[in-house]
């Protein structure tokens, strides 16, 4: 192409060809400047949950240079990890999200299986109506999942308000539509003969299932789970509203109702438990990134 | 076709050993297929269907307690009869001022803060784009962290942040001689903090979308753009813009979705406060419904999301369908 644009302005040639890349070189060096300021603006509150991490409650509260630790302590890991409250909040929250990234791919994989190669009546409306389901937002249930859960309790004996496990119940309302969704395409895009030879060979659909779609798309698994965990792990609204005993809480609501007391803000134990909290999420964004990225795009760019 | 290969080789062996009708019902392709899908269909039913009806049943209700029945001016008829008045809730809820700001905000939150992402997001997705492509992930890979972190947790370290008489923001400004500002403290301040966190959760998400959109655009496009003499503004204006014109919707509705229905940012940092200047519909009927347990009156603040999300989510699925029948 250039060649072309070249021998049609041969006579402006060097001035041309000379400006263009010197264009390009002050593009580049722009984008780096740019690119710096935006990543420290995304690095910031990390990086300050870090730093302020490392203080010690009377280095926080003297009236020093808040971005830089003179008397670096990890007296604020030691305080939290050592306490039982702050790890059963760190269990909880694993149990919770592990169980739930499990109950969603089983219920997820077969229905986005049947939902994208089986037809059955009503399935094309299904899977509409799953894709509508992801977009209902969390807040907009609460209140009625309260009161019926309250009414649940009075018809059943049984109490699920206040109980960790109720969480197990709530959060596949948020995890399964999606990762249906991004299931069914995965599952889409399988060349339809893969099956059609399996089905011959007299393989039944559950083989078919098991042996060749699972394998072949476990790309897709992954991203969804990667989905499923950090949704679950992230998840602030249900546990606020459905938990209230300690020894029930999750991490993320454990941290803000029981490290803010009352007008006390002991802001190195907090950054240090916020910092804890966010880990697992970005241990597994740093090692899985490709998959969590295509998880993040096939929501919109896939269906 | 598939059924016809796999009914053919059992139709020999029928008349010798009869498989009962439940067995033939049973391994049917269509019921196979249903209850596969019955799992789904039944966390839909009971846990998202049932509940959004619910929670209209519920509005309409009126929380029994003798004190309220003013709210519905119908405290001069029988109780009996002054309970069933269907959506007295919402009559009452008109009447309050503090409705009327929730909605403004509500409106106010979404708009600016979706705006702002989007522009953030395509802005950053260019500069990560200009850059050699060996350098791309590992930028990419620090410009997502925000949206990695759980929000509630980075929001913590926001307020920390803005805390106003530690803050490391007002200790850094006063080097400029402005004022220690009030954050959280001052309405308009506070609303301008929870937007700013707001887009500084959800801007990476925008980035990556339109990063993968610019990716399929064709160079040859630029190419020939660059040979007509097109300059950057034009570039974008003619080619970026119209590619990317789908993603940039969807992204954009998606967006506002959940946006609108936001809940963590603002019960962090400002738990609706100061003077309830920041509440947005989630926050509030959390404050309404669940810590003033008046679950009646929380449900129908909630319920009034529905028809943004509903014009949104009208607008995605026409876009998700016509895509489909392109492809």
């Amino acid at each position: 192409m250039t060649d072309a644009a070249l021998t049609r302005t041969t006579p402006a040639r060097k001035v041309r060809y000379g400006s263009m890349t010197a264009d390009r070189e002050w593009a580049l060096r722009w984008s780096y400047v740019f690119l710096v300021i935006f990543a420290a603006f995304s690095l910031l509150p990390p990086l300050y949950m870090f730093i302020t991490s490392l203080k010690t409650s009377a280095e926080i509260s003297a009236a020093t240079n808040p971005w830089w630790v003179f008397n670096p302590t990890l007296s604020n890991y030691v305080a939290l990890l050592t306490e039982p409250q702050f790890l059963i909040f760190f269990r909880n929250s694993a149990v919770v999200s592990v169980l739930v990234v499990i109950i969603t791919m089983l219920i997820s994989i077969p229905a986005a299986f049947a939902l994208s190669r089986m037809r059955f009546w009503g399935s094309a409306t299904l899977a509409t109506g799953v894709f509508l389901t992801y977009l209902v937002p969390d807040t907009l249930l609460f209140i009625p999942l309260f009161k019926m859960f309250a009414t649940f309790h009075e018809w059943t004996g049984i109490q699920l308000l206040n109980r960790w496990w109720v969480l197990l119940i709530v959060y596949p309302t948020l995890t399964v539509p999606f990762c249906t969704w991004i299931m069914i395409g995965y599952f889409a895009s399988i060349p339809k003969e893969l099956d059609e030879a399996a089905i011959i060979d007299g393989a039944s659909w559950v083989q078919v299932l098991t042996r060749i779609f699972i394998p072949v798309a476990l790309p897709g698994i992954i991203a969804a789970t990667i989905f499923a965990f950090t949704v679950s792990w992230a998840q602030f609204l249900y546990p606020l509203a459905f938990t209230t005993s300690v020894d029930q809480l999750v991490l993320p609501v454990g941290i803000i109702t029981t490290l803010i007391k009352g007008d006390v803000f002991n802001w190195g134990q907090i950054m240090t438990g916020a910092l804890l909290g966010a880990l697992p999420p970005l241990i597994i964004y740093a090692f899985l990134m490709d998959y969590y990225i295509a998880g993040l795009t096939a929501g919109a760019t896939k269906g | 076709m598939a059924d016809a290969v796999l009914t053919h080789p059992a139709r020999p062996r029928a008349p010798a050993a009869k498989p009962s009708a439940l067995m033939r019902f049973l391994k049917r392709k269509s019921t196979v297929a249903f209850l596969m899908a019955l799992p789904l269909i039944l966390l839909i039913a009971v846990l998202v269907i049932y509940p959004a009806f619910y929670a209209i049943y519920l509005s309409s209700l009126r929380k029994s307690m003798a004190s309220v029945a003013w709210m519905r001016n119908c405290s001069w008829l029988p109780d009996a009869i002054c309970t069933r008045i269907p959506f007295g809730n919402i009559q009452f809820l008109f009447t309050r001022e503090t409705f009327w700001m929730v909605v403004w905000q509500s409106c106010l939150f979404a708009i600016t803060a979706v705006i702002f992402k989007a522009l953030l997001g395509f802005i950053v997705a260019h500069f990560v784009h200009n850059i050699p492509d060996k350098g791309q992930r590992k930028w990419r890979g620090m410009l997502l962290i925000p949206w990695v972190i759980p929000p509630a947790m980075s929001t913590l370290a926001w307020l920390w942040l803005f805390d106003p008489s530690y803050s490391a923001f007002n200790y850094t400004l006063s080097f400029f001689g402005i004022g220690p500002i009030p954050w959280t403290g001052n309405a308009n301040w506070a609303r301008f903090s929870v937007i700013l966190v707001n887009i500084w959760v959800g801007a990476p998400f925008f980035m990556i979308m339109y990063l993968a959109a610019l990716k399929s655009v064709p160079d040859q496009l630029y190419e020939a753009a660059a040979i007509d003499g097109a300059n950057w503004w034009q570039r974008i204006w003619y080619i970026t813009l119209p590619m990317m014109r789908n993603i940039i919707a969807i992204t954009a509705l998606f967006s506002t979705i959940v946006t609108f229905a936001n809940f963590d940012i603002v019960r962090v940092l400002t738990a609706g406060g100061p003077i309830d200047k920041t509440h947005l519909f989630a926050t509030w009927a959390f404050k309404i419904g669940i810590e003033g347990s008046d679950i009646p009156l929380g449900a129908s603040v909630s319920l009034f999301m529905v028809p943004i999300l509903m014009v949104a989510a009208i607008f995605i699925l026409r876009d998700i369908n016509q895509r489909g029948n392109e492809a």
